[in-house]
């Protein structure tokens, strides 16, 4: 109990100096998994929609295997995209191992199904809602898809939030890929394991209280620009 | 309101693009870093050879391997056979030796197995053997897990049996484990005296020739990996290995007493 205490305190004074280091690696965490929840909701909602829509052949083994994949073990796909990266492997040329370019490249693999399988669940609902309409208005397939991401944006908002908070969390992928080299790719969640290593639980803790913190506020912020629950338009 | 959202986070991305330094990449051992040297060697390197060095904390045997794959400039890991293989495979242009430091043994204060008054490393490892005393051992291939390997196989003895934990991990992890069960472990200096968490743990025996750890330094091979900063790799070994290294690596300290011993032969 006293470490949780010393954790606390000690949050309160990283965070009330400015502390130059922490701010670092904060606007790392959120520089990293923004863009990476930016570009796996790029392909996440339009092909949860799609999959909602269209009816092919092997549609159910897709989406199995896609709420499957909600679960892949990020330490495992961290490895491959290592290996994938790595000078000797087959995008060695780009050199983008142990930058922050990789560490979201890892994020972006685990988040898009994630992403994907919630925003299929809220469009296939949707589409039961309005399917009489869209087909009787005579649309395309892509008119359909982009009026059911219009209108279902605010649940798309919670697909992609989900997202973000599964990446801002997690170690296992961007310790291997990014390295958690000082100044260059260490982020909260790697600065946490590093300490921890250390045997500095007090500093461990502070940094996951500002991690948490992190995450809260974030949600905060989009909730609050998005306006949810406070019109009656929804 | 999603549109601005959207803009303010592609201006994140973009962002992103901007974020990568050039520079060294070194392959240090968890040992190393823990030590708390590297935080006095780099800004005196980055001031002097004006070298951006970006350290990759990783045991010994991950080490080897991102040298092997090219994915580093260099790599200072401390495991003599395993560096000596590494270099003959043409991994490496060559090995220099640049200091050492030492490894001790940790154990319960009220030390269980006796291991305080014995003689040499063989003979402290056969009592905790005899006694069944709790021992974690890092388990992860690293330097120090090799090194206390040999340790074992020179006692004699092959360590198995409920009391013999592989904690498979970096050195910190491995304490806390140790601190948690108030086990026996091989720790090197360094590591156990910058460790925040030492519980009812106790340095028990230190000083037996067997257990200086001698750390080296190796360029990974230009000939194989075209891209590796050879360059800065050549002017960083000079660096190590001249009188100002010397004199920082055999002044630092912890609580009044020397770490490492610098031992770099001039050229």
């Amino acid at each position: 109990m006293n470490d949780i205490l010393a954790g606390l305190v000690e949050a309160g004074r990283l965070v009330v100096t400015l502390d130059p280091d922490l701010i670092e690696i904060t606007l790392r965490s959120l520089q990293v998994t923004v863009t990476a929840t930016v570009i796996a909701a790029a392909i996440g909602l339009p092909f949860g929609a799609w999959l909602a829509v269209n009816r092919f052949r092997h549609r159910r083994a897709t989406i199995a295997v896609m709420n499957a994949l909600m679960g892949l073990p990020p330490v495992v796909v961290g490895l491959i995209v290592y290996i994938l990266l790595s000078r000797s492997g087959p995008f060695g040329v780009f050199g983008l191992l142990f930058t922050p370019a990789a560490m979201i490249i890892a994020q972006v693999i685990i988040i898009t199904p994630l992403i994907a399988s919630i925003s299929h669940q809220a469009i296939r609902d949707l589409w039961a809602e309005y399917h009489d309409l869209l087909i009787s208005l005579n649309t395309t397939k892509r008119q359909r898809i982009h009026a059911l991401l219009w209108d279902g944006r605010r649940a798309l908002l919670t697909a992609a939030l989900a997202g973000f908070g599964r990446a801002i969390g997690e170690v296992g992928a961007i310790m291997i890929v990014g390295g958690n080299i000082d100044h260059a790719t260490r982020v909260l969640t790697t600065a946490i394991a590093l300490e921890t290593g250390k045997g500095n639980f007090a500093l461990a803790l502070a940094l996951g209280f500002v991690l948490i913190a992190l995450a809260i506020l974030v949600n905060f912020l989009i909730h609050g620009l998005s306006r949810t629950e406070s019109e009656s338009r929804w | 309101m999603i549109r601005k959202l959207l803009t303010a986070c592609w201006a994140m991305c973009l962002m992103t693009g901007l974020a990568s330094a050039d520079g060294l990449k070194l392959a240090v051992t968890t040992s190393f870093h823990n030590s708390g040297l590297a935080e006095v060697l780099l800004p005196e390197i980055l001031k002097d050879t004006g070298i951006d060095v970006q350290l990759l904390v990783v045991g010994t045997g991950q080490a080897l391997r991102l040298g092997e794959a090219g994915d580093v400039d260099a790599i200072l890991v401390h495991s003599k056979a395993a560096e000596e293989a590494f270099v003959a495979a043409g991994h490496g242009t060559h090995r220099r030796e640049i200091m050492y430091n030492d490894f001790v043994l940790i154990g319960p204060s009220d030390d269980p197995a006796g291991i305080a008054g014995t003689a040499t490393a063989a003979e402290a490892l056969e009592r905790i053997a005899a006694e069944s005393a709790p021992f974690v051992s890092r388990g992860d291939e690293s330097g120090t897990h090799k090194a206390e390997r040999a340790l074992w196989k020179a006692a004699g003895i092959a360590p198995e049996g409920s009391w013999y934990r592989a904690a498979g991990a970096g050195m910190g992890a491995t304490l806390n484990t140790a601190a948690g069960m108030n086990a026996y472990v091989l720790s090197d200096r360094a590591s156990w005296l910058n460790f925040g968490n030492k519980g009812d743990l106790a340095l028990l025996f230190a000083g037996d020739p067997v257990l200086f750890n001698q750390y080296a330094y190796i360029p990974v091979n230009p000939a194989r990996h075209p891209h590796v900063n050879e360059d800065a790799a050549a002017r960083l070994e000079s660096w190590l290995t001249s009188p100002r290294a010397k004199a920082l690596i055999g002044g630092y300290e912890i609580g009044g007493e020397t770490l490492f011993t610098f031992n770099a032969v001039p050229q």
